[in-house]
Parts: C-alpha cells; structure tokens; sequence
C-alpha cells in the first residue's frame, strides 16, 4: 500500500516538473523566475516596501480595464459622449469597469507619490540606486501625462474645457510652449484631431513608454536589491566598487588574459 | 537575528569608509549668484543681465573645472602586462580585426541610414501637420442689416465648415457706423487671454435668432455689455477688449473683418496688445494671433520670440 502510494507521488512528481524542466532546459526562465522569487532581502523590509509592488499593480489594472474600454470607446467628436454613455448605461458591467479605469487613475497617481515618499525617506535614491530615482521621475511625468490626455476622452464640458486650459497653460511656458500647445492640440484649435490625437498618446504612445521604463526600473531593483530600512542593521546597498571597461569594438574579446572585466563585486546584501 | 546577518569584517574594529563629499568651495555660490543677477536683470536693465550672463559663464565653467578635475586626471597604468607579450599580440591581430572592423562599421552605418529613413518622415508626419497650412476660413457672418449701429451682437459661428459642430466658436460684434464712408466693426473674439475660457458679456442678453448665411446658419442675441467676464478664474475686460482685472496679460483677441456683397465675413484673428480711444476712431496695437496666456507686450514678451 505504501509502496503504491510512494509510486503514484513519484509519477505526480514527474508529471509536474517534467514540462517545467523542458522549458528551463531550453529558454532558463524557469531559474528566472526562481531567482526573481526566492532572492535575498534585508531582513526587516516591512509594509512600506510594498508600496512599488502596489503601484504596479495598480498600473495593470489600467492597462487591462484600459485594453477592453477600447473595444467599445469610439474616438470621434461625434459619438466619443455617446459611446462613455454606452459604456457606463448599456453595456453589461462597463459602469464598473469605467469605474476601476476612472477610480484606478488616481489611486495609481496617489501610489506612486507614496511610493516616492517612501524612497526619499529610506534614502532608497543614494548609491547605487541614482538611475532607478531616475527612471521613477521619468514614470512620474509620464503618469500625469496619462491623466492629462486621459482626461479629455470623456468629452464632456468638463473635461473640454479642462483640456483648454490644460494646453494653453502649456503654451505658456517660455520659447517651447506656442509650439507644444499646437502640436497637442494638432492646430491652431481644439478639433477633430485633438480626440484623436490625445486617444493615441493615452493609450498607445505613453503607455508603450511607461512599460519600457517600469522594465527597467523593475531589472534595477532586482539588481541592486531592496534598500533596508535607515534603522536596519543590515547595509543599505553594495559598497563602492571599481569599474572597469574593457570594451573597445563590437567584435574584440571581452577578455584577453589582462584580469577580469565587467563590474567588480556582487552586491552584497 | 541580526547579528547572525552581518558580515565579516563589520564589526567595531571596522573603519567607516570615507564619506565622499564635494570639496568646499565657492564657484557654485557665486554661479547662483550670477543667475540671480541674470533674472534680477531682467526686471531691471538688460545691462546687469548681460553682466549676470558672463559671470554665470564664467563661474560655471570654473565650477566645472573644479568638479572634472578627478576626471582628467591621467588614470594610473593598472599592472601593465609583460611588454613582450603584448607586441606579439599586436604583431598577429591587425590583419585579422581588419574584415570585421569594417563589417562592424557598415552594420553600424547601414543600421543607421535605414533607422533614419524610417524615423525622419515619421516624425515629420507626426509633428507637422500641426503647424503646416494651419490657417481660418472666412466664415459668413451674415447681411449688415443684422448689426444695429453702436449695438453688441454676440455671434456663434461655425468656424470651419469641415470639422463641423466642434468648431462652434462666438465672437462679440458692434458695427460702429461709417467711417471715412466705410462700414466700421469692432469684432472681438470671446476666448479669454488667460487660459482660454469662454469669457461672458456682462449685462442683460437678448432673444437669440438663427441667421441664414451662405454658409451654415449663424446665432445672432443682441446684448448690452459693460464689459466681458471670464468665469474661470475671474478675468475681467472693458467694452473695448482691455484688461481691467485678474489674472489675463493682454486685450482679448481680435478679428479681421471684410464686408463681401452687403455681408460681413469675419476674416483672421490677431491678438491685441491693448486698445486706446472707443469704437470706430480706436487705436488697436496688433499682433500676431497668440495663444492665451502669452505676452504680446512689456518685458516678458522676450520669453516668446516665436509664434507659430
């Protein structure tokens, strides 16, 4: 009886790990992902770490409500005010899935400034971690971006006119700022292109750019670890190492005998 | 625990490492002074700009000297190898790297001409239009029998009959009677300077009417103004478009105007600085028509040397 049940565990076994070691075998994305999960944090990370982790999940919530509001979104100044009526009175569940797009909009802005906050105040921004605060400006910008362009696809009085004032406060801006009004406007006036245009940046152009970034910044925080806590025993990041570039061509060896190449040291958490 | 974390050698033997600070100096202080007496400038004489511009020039570049001063120094030679062996190197490899330089070179190269060909009209696509052949149609403002003289007509229009509805726009018109036996409009456009709201005539309004033009139909209703109010942050304007109140930095805008067969056709706008004198004998100061909130006039108008 033993012995049965001992073969049928092994067979379960095999049957689950054997796809799982087909796929490491040939693309190591299996260790990958065991890398991703099972890598060392500082000890006494706590709730606030997980402001990040939050925030992207809040950003893939917008894309996925964002994804299927454009089955149904109809980006003309005719029927734009139609098709959000549609959305949130006819249709099965858009008024909830409107909603979590609308709602989710401002709890992804409001994450991402806790998050920030909490960066500045663990000193999560010092060396090595410079770029990543970098990056996190940049997905800044590009988030209130979306809110600006998101805005306006509504295209009801509110957002119309919130809108005018929104790029004429652009064009305010010294030497740039008559040029960018037009070029978002697409013209000397609010008009057909303007929807367009905005729907294009809001769900194509900007969101492309956002996933690229939160990549990065996502391979930097895997990278560099998490940064412990400012009363934390264990250290905050790697200490300073010597960088040595050994690259000339595209073509020449990384190595040719003089001593190791690449960065120096692991991080050491 | 936490003592069972930390690593070898940090203990309270182990020395702090040197923390890495800017050296002391005053290059950056007298930088910040030199842009301070740029934008003091500015308010006050463009002689101290200037002043403030070279010595921001010049103590940002000692600024910088000091700051790269680590970078140009020559890096000490790392444990150069045997002299020997590297002549030898150097002796077999040329001839070989010789092929692949050149193919590394023209993937380069061709990968750039392509990536090129490919951006350029792309971005030009996306860009230009915006700025190219932008111009306003003459609209149809209806028969001069529809404008009282001395009266405020507030008129909405379809400003292009291509884009339809959303290019609805309105204009407030007075006909100012003959002068020099010419028919005399003043033809305000109702867009705030500030930030583009519609501004409102400030006094009783009329019965609006439909008007059948050569175009599409324009709404006339007659009003009698003491002036125009934005409600959006609560800029306000006298009956000649100038600025009496909050935040707006010039005269509302302005409209061309031409008379074509008994009709008035409202023509291109242009922005004003500001208006002196009343109705027909006003002195309008024009400018190329801007966008809210930028300065046609006083200093701050070198902040926008380019209107598209």
């Amino acid at each position: 009886m033993a012995r049965t049940r001992s073969r049928r565990r092994h067979q379960l076994e095999r049957a689950v790990t054997y796809p799982l070691d087909w796929l490491e075998e040939r693309s190591g994305l299996v260790g990958a992902v065991k890398y991703f999960l099972f890598r060392k944090v500082p000890h006494d990370t706590n709730w606030f770490h997980t402001l990040g982790s939050a925030t992207l999940t809040a950003f893939i919530v917008q894309l996925v409500t964002g994804v299927i509001l454009a089955f149904y979104y109809k980006p003309s100044p005719d029927e734009a005010y139609a098709s959000i009526q549609m959305i949130t009175n006819d249709l099965t569940l858009g008024w909830l899935v409107r909603g979590m797009h609308r709602w989710g909009a401002s709890v992804f802005i409001i994450l991402l400034f806790l998050h920030m906050g909490r960066v500045f105040l663990f000193g999560a921004y010092k060396y090595p971690r410079e770029l990543n605060w970098l990056l996190g400006v940049l997905l800044l910008v590009l988030a209130m971006l979306e809110g600006f362009t998101g805005y306006l696809l509504p295209w009801d009085q509110t957002s119309y006119w919130a809108t005018v004032v929104g790029i004429n406060l652009n064009a305010t801006a010294p030497f740039a700022g008559p040029f960018l009004s037009d070029f978002l406007r697409g013209g000397q006036e609010i008009g057909t292109e303007t929807l367009s245009r905005f729907y294009s940046l809001h769900m194509l152009l900007i969101p492309g750019g956002l996933i690229g970034l939160i990549t990065l910044h996502v391979y930097l925080v895997i990278r560099l670890g998490v940064t412990s806590p400012p009363w934390s025993s264990d250290p905050a990041g790697m200490e300073r190492t010597e960088v040595v570039t050994a690259r000339r061509g595209l073509v020449e060896p990384r190595s040719r005998g003089n001593g190791p190449t690449g960065v120096r040291g692991r991080p050491q958490l | 625990m936490a003592d069972e974390l930390e690593r070898p050698g940090e203990g309270p033997e182990h020395e702090e490492p040197e923390p890495h600070l800017p050296s002391p100096t005053i290059w950056p202080f007298a930088f910040a002074g030199a842009v301070a007496l740029i934008l003091l400038g500015l308010i006050v004489s463009l002689t101290v700009t200037a002043i403030g511009v070279v010595l921001a020039v010049v103590f940002g570049f000692l600024w910088i000297r000091l700051a790269a001063r680590e970078l140009r120094e020559e890096p000490e030679p790392v444990e150069a190898p045997p002299a020997e062996a590297v002549v030898v190197e150097e002796e077999e490899e040329p001839e070989r790297y010789t092929r692949s330089k050149f193919l590394e070179a023209s993937t380069l190269g061709l990968g750039a001409a392509i990536g090129g060909i490919v951006t350029v009209p792309v971005l030009g696509f996306a860009v230009a239009p915006a700025f190219v052949g932008q111009e306003y149609p003459d609209v149809d403002l209806g028969a001069l029998d529809n404008y009282p003289e001395g009266e405020w007509v507030i008129a909405t229009f379809t400003g292009d009959e291509a884009d339809g509805k959303i290019s609805r726009r309105t204009a407030f018109v007075r006909y100012n009677g003959l002068k020099n036996e010419v028919p005399s409009f003043t033809i305000i456009s109702n867009r705030c300077v500030h930030l583009g709201c519609p501004t409102q005539p400030q006094g009783p309004p009329g019965e609006p009417a439909d008007v059948e033009t050569s175009q599409l139909p324009v709404t006339l209703q007659p009003t009698q103004p003491s002036g125009f109010g934005c409600p959006c942050h609560g800029g306000a304007y006298d009956i000649e478009g100038n600025r009496t109140a909050g935040p707006p930095v010039r005269a509302l805008d302005r409209y061309e105007y031409s008379i074509i067969d008994g009709s008035l056709w409202l023509g291109t706008p242009y922005s004003v600085g500001e208006v002196e004198g009343q109705g027909a004998d006003a002195l309008v100061v024009r400018y190329d028509a801007s966008d809210p909130g930028v300065h046609v006039d006083g200093p701050e108008q070198i902040f926008y040397p380019y209107v598209p």
